[in-house]
């Protein structure tokens, strides 16, 4: 029994629908935490773009150096990072929320890069034509450069969605019950680990499936010359 | 001497090694529209782009309106331009680009608003009724609420023309304003440029290679070679009579 659940051993195929249910509660957790890990991964990300691009070498600096450092190490040794040592500061988060702020902190090294290229894409002549118009720096970037960018970024954000949602799984290793940790209890308990972990593999498919499938529609009908704020 | 909109003082710029304008000097009298001819790299966009605050400048001094436009005046010495100033400045001017340089995710009608709302302070209703009056004035009355895409390479720039003119600058810069488009698309543009020169208030700075053109709107046609103006005069003088031998050769070339 698990969650409330109780398993039906009798064959495979029944043992597979009774454990559905404990699966999709685990399914539940890997969606939540890929969510949360993708929003951090986009916000940290765009912030580390802007620092990234900034004209003072001070700023960018430190900027490009963090970026490459955390593209370097390993998501374990991250997530070990902040589970094992934050505490020790007196910052205790509970497993989920640390798991999912490590994928995020991990993915937007990634993301970063993504904006900075989309960011890039966007011409010279536009910058400069908004220049001409006396349109500010600020005004420059989030209502001509990004609503440009947006367009030439989201395919690439889509790779990575599909990729958090594959990485959720190392959560485990820090106690979070996501869809591998919960098959592989069932396993332990059972001591039929065929049929659980073929189920996850079946559940992960779909859901990147559908990720896919979702950016994939949302790129088609995004204008490709861009989407004006407001 | 006091009339002048713009003057160029011993302007020096450099591209690294290159160097682009030589100690030019230069003057645009308030109203005055004048043409800049000269073969390709003899520094005729830099002109305009130094003009446009797109480019810097490496020595020398410009003015516009009496001012320095690169420089600052603070405790008696030119120090070189803040960002405010420089938006100060730029507020005189305006350009219309060679490849337009529109906003594609934006309709027409947002493309002409966008810096009087958002620069100018203008409310929408208001700015909406001015766009439309500059939609009218360049023939296009009726494509505000297309994109960019959905236009001819004419269409753009006359709302490149408007877009421009929206910020209500008292100098009009063209970079070789019909260069990117199809022959057939030239005319339509210069007759709303041509429009834009029967109105003595708005000075024009026209880089262009339409010889003819620039003869008919000009007061005046300036021939620039190696960043230096070789020869200047009314077009009637620069184009019947040149006479340095670089001007005959050039307009010889281009007029075959
Ligand atoms: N950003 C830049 N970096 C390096 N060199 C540049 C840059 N911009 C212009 N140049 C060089 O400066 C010279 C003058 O350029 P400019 O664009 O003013 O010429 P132009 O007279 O407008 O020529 P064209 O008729 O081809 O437009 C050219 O040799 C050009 O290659
Ligand atoms: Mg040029």
């Amino acid at each position: 029994m698990l969650f409330g659940f109780e398993w039906d051993l009798t064959n495979p195929l029944n043992f597979a629908i009774s454990i559905l249910p404990i699966l999709l509660v685990g399914m539940w957790v890997t969606i939540q935490a890929t969510v949360l890990g993708f929003f951090v991964a986009l916000v940290l990300g765009l912030f580390l773009a802007v620092l990234k691009s900034a004209r003072s070498r001070f700023i960018a600096w430190p900027a490009r150096l963090v970026t490459e450092f955390i593209r370097d190490t390993p998501l374990l040794v991250q997530l070990f990072f902040l589970y094992y040592v934050l505490p020790e500061y007196g910052i205790v988060l509970p497993a989920f929320m640390t798991g999912a702020l490590a994928l995020g902190i991990q993915y937007s090294a990634y993301t970063s890069e993504v904006y900075r290229a989309g960011i890039e894409a966007v011409g010279r002549d536009q910058r400069e034509a908004a220049r001409a118009l006396n349109l500010s720096a600020a005004n420059t970037f989030t209502h001509i450069v990004v609503p440009q960018a947006v367009p030439r970024i989201v395919p690439a954000m889509g790779n990575y969605l599909v990729s958090i949602m594959k990485d959720v799984p190392v959560l485990s290793v820090v106690t979070v019950l996501e869809m591998l940790n919960v098959a592989k209890i069932i396993g332990d308990r059972t001591f039929d680990y065929l049929v659980p972990l073929s189920l996850v593999g079946c559940l992960y498919l779909v859901m990147t499936l559908v990720a896919s499938a979702g950016v994939r529609v949302l790129d088609t009908y995004l204008p490709k010359q861009g989407l004006p704020l407001k | 001497m006091t009339d002048a909109i713009i003057r160029f003082d011993k302007v020096v710029k450099r591209f690294g090694d290159l160097t682009v304008l030589d100690e030019l000097d230069f003057e645009v009298k308030k109203g005055e529209k004048v043409s800049i001819i000269g073969p390709s790299g003899s520094g005729k966009s830099t002109v305009l782009r130094i003009l446009m605050t797109l480019e810097g400048i490496d020595g020398g001094v410009v003015h516009v309106d009496g001012e320095p436009l690169w420089h600052e005046l603070r405790e008696g010495s030119l120090l070189p331009a803040s960002e405010a100033h420089l938006r100060r400045m730029r507020s005189k001017l305006g350009m219309v680009f060679q490849q337009f340089n529109l906003f594609p995710h934006m309709t027409v009608m947002r493309n002409i608003t966008e810096a009087p709302v958002k620069v100018l302070g203008l409310g929408k209703k208001e700015a909406q009724l001015r766009a439309e009056e500059l939609l009218d004035l360049v023939g296009l009355a009726d494509q505000a609420k297309k994109f960019p895409h959905q236009l001819s390479g004419g269409q753009q720039q006359r709302v490149g023309i408007a877009r421009a003119l929206a910020m209500r600058p008292s100098i009009l810069l063209f970079d070789e304003p019909t260069s990117a488009l199809d022959p057939e698309l030239v005319g339509e543009v210069l007759t709303v440029i041509g429009r834009l020169a029967e109105e003595h208030d708005l000075t024009m700075l026209l880089v262009t290679h339409e010889m003819r053109f620039a003869r008919e709107i000009s007061d005046r046609v300036c021939f620039f070679d190696r960043g230096q103006i070789r020869e200047e005069g009314t077009p009637d003088e620069l184009f019947t009579d040149p006479s340095e031998e670089r001007t005959r050769e050039f307009l010889k070339a281009i007029l075959d």
